[in-house]
């Protein structure tokens, strides 16, 4: 299967590996939304069980977005990763699997990657009007939108 | 003057009908006063029975076995702090509960408790039960739309679209217990035969049409009777708003349904009302299908010595109940923290036992006999009331339609044309 | 409705002008369903918007729900959630692994067993290590039992949501059985933080499977009682059936795990799919559903109670002797990498995604919460139903809103 992508996309895939008994390919963000839908309709991924990322403030591309697949016939999982910038938006998988709705605007609200193709992109966990992304690496883990709970909790401290 | 009061104690027809006054008025005070009671009696028998479906105990703390609860209770929502919300109707708000307590208080003017036991006798008596009754559905409209709130607004629509559709249900029932008072027809043992029916509105007419057609209305043109009582018998609990038909307060849904927004004595009048119109549909019912005031077999079990045991009845019911308060008090734990509780049931028990004495003293049972009798079959009624709400889940607002108007309506029409050609047959 | 009184919908239902005024980036605020926009008619207008929650007797915890609805029925729902938010997966960051442990026992506290031994086994892998035999046991022992109490949780509720009032005392009755198997075991009833990393660290007590034992024989006749009053009740029937319908596709699209997805005929598990703990060992099926509705749901999960203790009763009876404790550094440092674990939680599949930086403290922990991605289906599911439904469907997808919003 992956020689078969590989073949498909040469260096869009730039890395596909195995740790742990556990599959993943690290590709590039132009082919992602391509790839997810030959996943899924070609190889029977059609199962996502789980969108996330993580936040490397090092790297010069910020987050790792990462796409979990799980095929029922094959009884098989594969993660799919992706970077993207801080700014930068990924593809949205809301139209390949409707399960992404949620976990898209579960990534937006804790990282602020926005997703391009989502049909309702807004804070999900956080509320509307809170200002950053808590699960970032610069988000302190006392930290939080001190304006908005003075404004709306009514809490004179902020905390 | 007291020739006026005491001029109707020989009198055999309701003060009423009789014309006295004075009476009527002690008549209603009692009445009131009784029913009132009943509720707060209601009020804790279905939390205990209801407690021990469930395997839990209910209340316990307040008096031995919970016996004061519904006291502290009525304390507790007469002393709370009175809320009307900020934006509801003030007048339409405060009105509400006292049109549903009026409504439902008002139709016991015509139940009769026996023969001469009732406010007065209506010739329309039914009729003004059933429309008195139906007012309620006013109220809880009312206090739907006076709170100004999703949640009361939901409840009383889906409120009034059940009772009306359910009255049309009971109606149909009713009207063919109403036609059985004017046929004379066969009874089930052969019994009545060649009787003239009367023919009569009047709630006191229609029990004794049962006792002049030697049977009860319930066993008439079997199984007629069987189903229109059973058609009666699930819309009245549609039309009290119990589950599995409670609706319009729903917990789950509509977090209290019509009466979300109230608080303390008003919601204690909405839970009064309530009560008291259970209890005024199950009196419906008795007077219509069961025989009302009158004993079981009051035409084949005759003579002195069955009148006799009969009238034991009510005595020896009290003395069951004194009995069981104090087994009551001898399973009460020993420790002196119980020993208050452990007087006050003892104490309760020995007036329940006085009463049971004074019960078998002859112008007594005489006199209370037909109240007993009724009000044993309306407390039948009650408890499948509490038994209904530990088995069964709600309905949901179409299905309860459609036993309403697809199931209950036709059945209902079917049993009325049926009856009515029995009647004419036989 | 008195004169000079705003009509009910001209004002907002929420007072949102705080809100707004803060948000500095305007495109991320969009409005909820609606709620926000002035009705212009109330006596003429066909559409009804309520807010369901977050306090409210059946959206089991601070779930809120707004409904647009034309008289009872829904034309559209939308769910706010994140009440409940408590950042668990940023306070994963600043704990070591030992630390993080107890934390996820508050994510979804009905079924705290199945969290921890989710994370632990994820760890494990991550570590390269591996429970002893014994160790695995005791957890699918414990695991079992859990899903037992935490059917018999969602029973009670759902029932009650439905209007059922009885069934709610006789499933906590009998879940009390299980709750003190577990304080007897760990000291804790809910929360029970039973497991750790490489194994338990409580040998089980004298007489535990004894007990256990004895709850197996307790608990069938106590489950056909639940079915006496439900199952052939005619308006639990009613109520249940045709109610909630999600097709197979939609199911597998939506992502939904569970009972859920078996209510709609996917024979999935993943204690058989991909066994982990000691599951391979046992004897056990799956229970699937036809018409994926509510009353299928039911079933499905009552059979499952049924599948737990044949679990259990295999599982103590060949209970192995052993360690119960596998050789775990003090100072767990798992090397560069991440791992991906799921279990078969009672809400269906519980993933973490865990990645590891070398330290002491993990990278990123991502939980993967079966009510969240469940929870997401009730709009689907309830499309064109009445108001009662919501709620049924509600009760039936059997959330926690602790594990929904973390």
């Amino acid at each position: 299967m992956i020689g078969k992508l590989k073949g498909q996309y040469g260096s869009g895939i730039r890395e596909a590996n195995s740790y742990l008994g556990q599959n993943y390919m690290v590709v590039e963000p132009s082919i992602v939304s391509e790839l997810l839908q030959i996943l899924r309709d070609r190889e029977q991924f059609d199962y996502c069980v789980d969108v996330t990322a993580v936040h490397y403030p090092d790297r010069e591309k910020q987050f790792e977005v990462i796409w979990i697949l799980y095929s029922f016939p094959r009884n098989e999982r594969i993660r799919v990763k992706t970077m993207v910038a801080d700014g930068e938006s990924a593809p949205s998988a809301v139209s390949i699997w409707a399960t992404a709705n949620w976990l898209e605007r579960e990534v937006y609200d804790m990282f602020g990657i926005r997703f391009d193709g989502h049909p309702d992109l807004k804070r999900i966990l956080l509320p509307d009007g809170w200002k950053g992304h808590p699960l970032r690496k610069d988000y302190g883990i006392i930290q939080q939108d001190q304006e908005w709970v003075q404004a709306n909790l009514g809490i004179e401290s902020g905390q | 003057m007291l020739n006026y009061i005491t001029s109707y104690l020989s009198s055999d027809t309701t003060p009423g009908q009789a014309g006295n006054v004075f009476w009527a008025f002690v008549y209603i005070m009692v009445v009131f006063g009784g029913v009132s009671v009943a509720v707060m009696a209601m009020n804790w028998l279905e939390r205990k029975a209801l407690a021990h479906f469930q395997i839990r105990l209910g209340p316990m703390r307040v008096g031995p076995h919970g016996l004061l609860q519904p006291i502290a209770d009525a304390i507790k929502l007469l002393t709370k702090e009175d809320i009307v919300p900020d934006k509801a109707d003030k007048f339409v708000f405060w009105i509400a509960p006292l049109i549903i307590l009026c409504a439902s208080f008002t139709v016991y003017i015509v139940v009769p408790f026996g023969p001469t036991h009732a406010i007065t006798d209506l010739n329309i008596g039914i009729l003004f039960m059933l429309g008195v009754s139906s007012l309620s559905v006013l109220g809880v409209v009312m206090a739907g739309w006076a709170s100004n709130s999703h949640y009361p607004l939901i409840g009383a629509l889906r409120s009034s679209a059940q009772m009306v559709s359910y009255e049309v249900a009971m109606g149909m029932a009713v009207v063919s217990a109403v036609l059985m008072t004017s046929l004379h027809g066969l009874g089930p043992y052969g019994v009545g035969a060649g009787t003239s029916g009367t023919g009569t509105l009047s709630m006191i007419g229609i029990v004794q049409a049962q006792q002049e057609q030697h049977v009860w209305f319930l066993f008439k043109f079997f199984p007629l009777g069987f189903i229109a009582f059973g058609i009666f018998a699930i819309a009245m609990v549609a039309e009290t708003n119990r589950a599995p038909f409670d609706l319009p307060e729903a917990e789950s849904e509509l977090t209290a349904g019509f009466h979300t927004e109230y608080s303390g004595l008003r919601w204690s009048l909405f839970m009064l009302g309530e009560y008291a119109a259970m209890i005024a549909v199950s009196s419906i019912a008795v007077t219509l299908w069961l025989g009302g005031w009158f004993r079981p077999f009051p035409n084949t079990l005759t003579g002195p010595t069955w009148d006799l045991v009969f009238s034991l009845f009510p005595g020896l019911s009290f003395l069951a109940l004194a009995v069981i308060a104090f087994v009551g008090v001898a399973r009460m734990p020993k420790h002196p923290y119980f020993r208050v509780q452990t007087i006050g049931l003892a104490g309760f028990g020995a007036v329940l036992g006085l009463i049971g004495l004074i019960l078998f003293a002859p112008p007594v049972r005489d006199r209370i006999q037909d109240i007993f009798w009724f009000v044993a079959k309306v407390a039948g009624f009650m408890y499948l009331y509490i038994w209904y709400r530990a088995t069964f889940p709600r309905y949901r607002f179409d299905q309860l339609m459609k036993v309403g108007w697809k199931v209950l309506l036709p059945i209902g029409i079917g049993v009325l044309i049926l009856t009515a050609i029995l009647g004419v047959l036989l | 409705m008195g004169a000079g009184q705003p009509r009910d919908r001209e004002r907002p239902m929420t007072d949102r002008t705080t809100t707004d005024q803060m948000t500095t980036d305007p495109d991320t605020r969009l409005s909820h369903l609606e709620l926000n926009q002035p009705d212009k008619t109330f006596l003429d207008s066909n559409e009804l918007i309520i807010n369901m929650g977050p306090q409210h007797p059946a959206t089991h915890g601070v779930l809120r729900v707004i409904l647009k609805l034309d008289g009872e029925k829904v034309l559209g729902t939308e769910c706010v959630i994140g009440y409940l938010h408590r950042g668990v997966e940023k306070i994963a960051e600043n704990r070591t692994y030992t630390m993080f442990n107890p934390y996820v026992d508050r994510m979804d506290y009905v079924a705290a067993v199945s969290n921890g031994l989710g994370y632990c086994e994820a760890v494990e892998k991550l570590l390269n290590i591996e429970a002893p035999p014994r160790a695995k046991y005791i957890r699918v022992i414990l695991t079992e039992l859990n899903r037992l109490a935490s059917h018999q949780l969602w029973l009670g509720t759902h029932a009650l949501d439905i209007g059922a009032m009885t069934p709610l005392f006789y499933t906590f009755r009998d879940r009390e059985e299980i709750l003190k198997i577990f304080e007897k075991y760990c000291g804790a009833r809910l929360t029970t933080h039973a497991f750790r990393i490489g194994g338990c660290q409580y040998e089980t007590y004298e007489g535990f499977e004894r007990d256990v034992t004895k709850f197996l024989d307790f608990v069938p006749p106590k489950i056909d009682e639940y079915e006496e009053l439900l199952t052939t009740n005619r308006i639990w029937l009613e109520r249940t059936k045709g109610v909630g319908v999600i097709s197979r596709a939609d199911a597998i699209a939506l992502g939904v795990t569970g009972p859920v997805l078996r209510a709609s005929g996917v024979k999935w598990d993943l204690r058989k799919a991909q066994p982990y703990a000691a599951y391979a060992d046992f004897d056990f099926e799956i229970p699937i559903g036809v018409n994926g509705d509510t009353y299928d749901r039911y079933t499905v999960r009552m059979e499952e109670m049924r599948q737990s203790l044949r679990i259990i009763r295999q599982a103590v009876e060949r209970i192995p002797e052993g360690p119960i404790m596998a050789k775990v550094a003090k100072v767990m440092k798992p090397p560069v990498g991440e791992i991906y674990h799921s279990i078969e939680a009672p809400k269906g599949e519980l993933g973490y995604f865990i990645v590891s930086d070398g330290s002491t403290q993990p990278y990123r922990v991502r939980v993967r919460p079966p009510s969240f991605v469940n929870l997401q289906a009730l709009e689907v599911m309830v499309r064109g139903a009445l108001v009662a439904d919501v709620i049924a469907v509600i009760g039936t997808l059997d959330i926690v809103l602790g594990e929904v919003d973390r």
